[in-house]
C-alpha cells in the first residue's frame, strides 16, 4: 500500500506519517507541494492512497487534484483532502474536482483512521 | 485533596441504585471530573462540597444531575462502520424483500447518547432506501438515560470534531447545514427518530416489538445479573425474526442462550433469537 503525503507544513508530515505507521502503512512519499507531487508521482507510477492539503505554494491542492485527476493513470486513487478549511462551499469545491473524502484539521490519529475505513483503505 | 474512598463508595452506590451502572474501583478520575465540573455549574466549591450535599439531603434534582453527569458517554456517527455496512448492503435489503402484510419497520437505538447512532442510521436510510422512508410504515426510537444527551440530540447540532469523526464526506455536505452553532443537521433526518427517556433497568413503558435494535457499547456498563436482565427484556422486545446489535467487543453468548449470532462475511456482531 503506497501513500502520498502532500502538506507544506513539516510537522504535518511528520504527524501525518506517524500515524500512518501506527496504522501499519510503510511506504510512504512526501511532498510538500502539488508540484513537487506531480514530479513524484511521475518517478512512482503508482500510488494508493494521496492525502492532499489545500493551501500550499506553487501549486495548491485543489488545482492539483483537479490536474491528477485528468491522467487516467490516476483517476481511480483515493484522495483525501486534509486542511484548515471547514467550510462547506470549499468542501464542495473538493468533492467537485475529485477527491473521495475530506478531513478537517485539526485531526488525530482516530479520525485518520475512520476515515481511511470509510474509503476502504486497508493497510 | 482527592477524592476520598468513602465518597467514591457513595456516588458509586448512587449510581448502581439508580441506573444500575458499576462504576469500578480506578474510575475514581472519572468522578473528580465529571463532579467537578457539575459542582461548579451548581455553584460549589468543589466536588467534595456537592457530595456533602447530596449525603445530607435527599435532593431527587440533584441525585439526577450526578446520574446524567455520570452516565454521558461517547458515540460517533458511523461507529465500526460494519454494522451500518451490513444494514445497508445485506440486512435492509433481505427485510424489505420479505412478503410484506404491513409494509413496517421499526427500529431502537437503545443508548442513543448525544444522537449519532439514530442519525446515521436515519441518514443511510434516507440516501439508500427512499422507497422505505416515503411508502413504509416506519417507527424509529432512540432512547438514553441522559436528559441532557437528549437535549443534544434533538437539537443535532454537531461540532467540527463530532462531524470530522466517522461521518463521510458525502452524508455531510447533503445532511447538514453549516451554521453560526455549528453543522445543523437538516429537519428531514431529525424528523425520521422519536427521543424519549429510558431507564434500561426500569419499566420500558410501550413501545412496538422491533425489527433491529442497537444495544451498543452500553451492556459493559453493568454487572452480569443486569446484563442478564436486559438482554431477557430485549428478546421479548424483538420480532421473532428480529435483529439485535451489540458493540464490537461485546457477545450475549454466555450471558443469555436464546441468542445466536447471525453469520455474516463482514464479522458484524450481530445476533437473532433462536426459534
Amino acid at each position: 500500500m503506497k501513500v502520498l503525503i502532500i502538506d507544506d507544513a513539516i510537522t504535518v508530515r511528520i504527524m501525518t506519517q506517524a500515524f500512518l505507521k501506527e496504522l501499519g502503512f510503510s511506504e510512504i512519499h512526501i511532498a510538500e507541494n502539488g508540484m513537487e507531487a506531480l514530479e513524484i508521482l511521475g518517478h512512482l507510477g503508482r500510488v494508493d492512497l494521496i492525502l492532499v492539503d489545500w493551501n500550499m505554494p506553487l501549486m495548491n491542492g485543489l488545482d492539483f487534484v483537479k490536474e491528477i485527476r485528468k491522467d487516467p493513470q490516476f483517476s481511480e486513487v483515493k484522495i483525501m483532502m486534509m486542511t484548515t478549511e471547514n467550510s462547506m462551499d470549499k468542501i464542495v469545491t473538493a468533492m467537485d474536482a475529485g477527491v473521495n473524502e475530506y478531513m478537517m484539521k485539526p485531526f488525530s490519529k482516530d479520525i485518520l483512521a475512520d476515515k481511511l475505513q470509510i474509503m476502504g483503505i486497508k493497510q | 485533596m482527592s477524592l476520598k474512598a468513602s465518597e467514591f463508595e457513595f456516588i458509586a452506590q448512587l449510581l448502581k441504585r439508580e441506573s444500575a451502572i458499576v462504576l469500578e474501583a480506578g474510575k475514581e478520575y472519572l468522578v473528580e471530573l465529571r463532579l467537578g465540573t457539575l459542582a461548579e455549574k451548581e455553584g460549589h466549591s468543589s466536588y467534595h462540597s456537592l457530595i456533602l450535599e447530596l449525603i445530607k439531603k435527599k435532593d431527587a434534582g440533584l441525585v439526577a444531575k450526578v446520574v446524567d453527569a455520570m452516565t454521558t458517554n461517547e458515540t460517533l456517527f458511523f461507529r465500526d462502520l460494519k454494522p451500518y455496512d451490513y444494514l445497508q448492503k445485506h440486512l435492509l435489503p433481505e427485510l424489505m424483500a420479505r412478503p410484506q402484510q404491513h409494509y413496517e419497520l421499526n427500529i431502537w437505538s437503545a443508548a442513543c447518547s448525544t444522537g449519532q447512532e439514530p442519525y446515521s442510521i436515519a441518514m443511510l436510510i434516507h440516501q439508500n432506501f427512499p422507497n422505505l422512508v416515503r411508502q413504509w410504515n416506519y417507527q424509529f426510537y432512540a432512547t438514553d438515560l441522559s436528559n441532557s444527551c437528549l437535549d443534544y440530540a434533538r437539537a443535532a447540532v454537531y461540532n467540527q470534531f463530532e462531524v470530522n469523526r466517522g461521518l463521510p464526506i458525502p452524508y455531510l455536505v447533503r445532511y447538514f447545514a453549516q451554521t453560526q452553532e455549528g453543522w445543523a443537521l437538516k429537519e428531514e433526518i431529525k424528523r425520521m427518530f422519536a427521543f424519549q427517556q429510558l431507564n434500561l433497568i426500569k419499566e420500558w413503558g410501550f413501545m412496538p416489538k422491533m425489527d433491529i435494535i442497537f444495544l451498543r457499547n452500553v451492556l459493559i456498563y453493568f454487572d452480569v445479573p443486569t446484563k442478564k436482565e436486559i438482554l431477557a427484556k430485549m428478546r421479548q422486545q424483538l420480532k421473532p425474526d428480529g435483529y439485535l446489535f451489540l458493540g464490537s467487543a461485546e457477545t450475549p453468548i454466555n450471558l443469555d442462550p436464546k441468542f445466536k449470532r447471525v453469520d455474516t462475511d463482514l464479522n458484524v456482531n450481530c445476533y437473532q433469537v433462536l426459534p
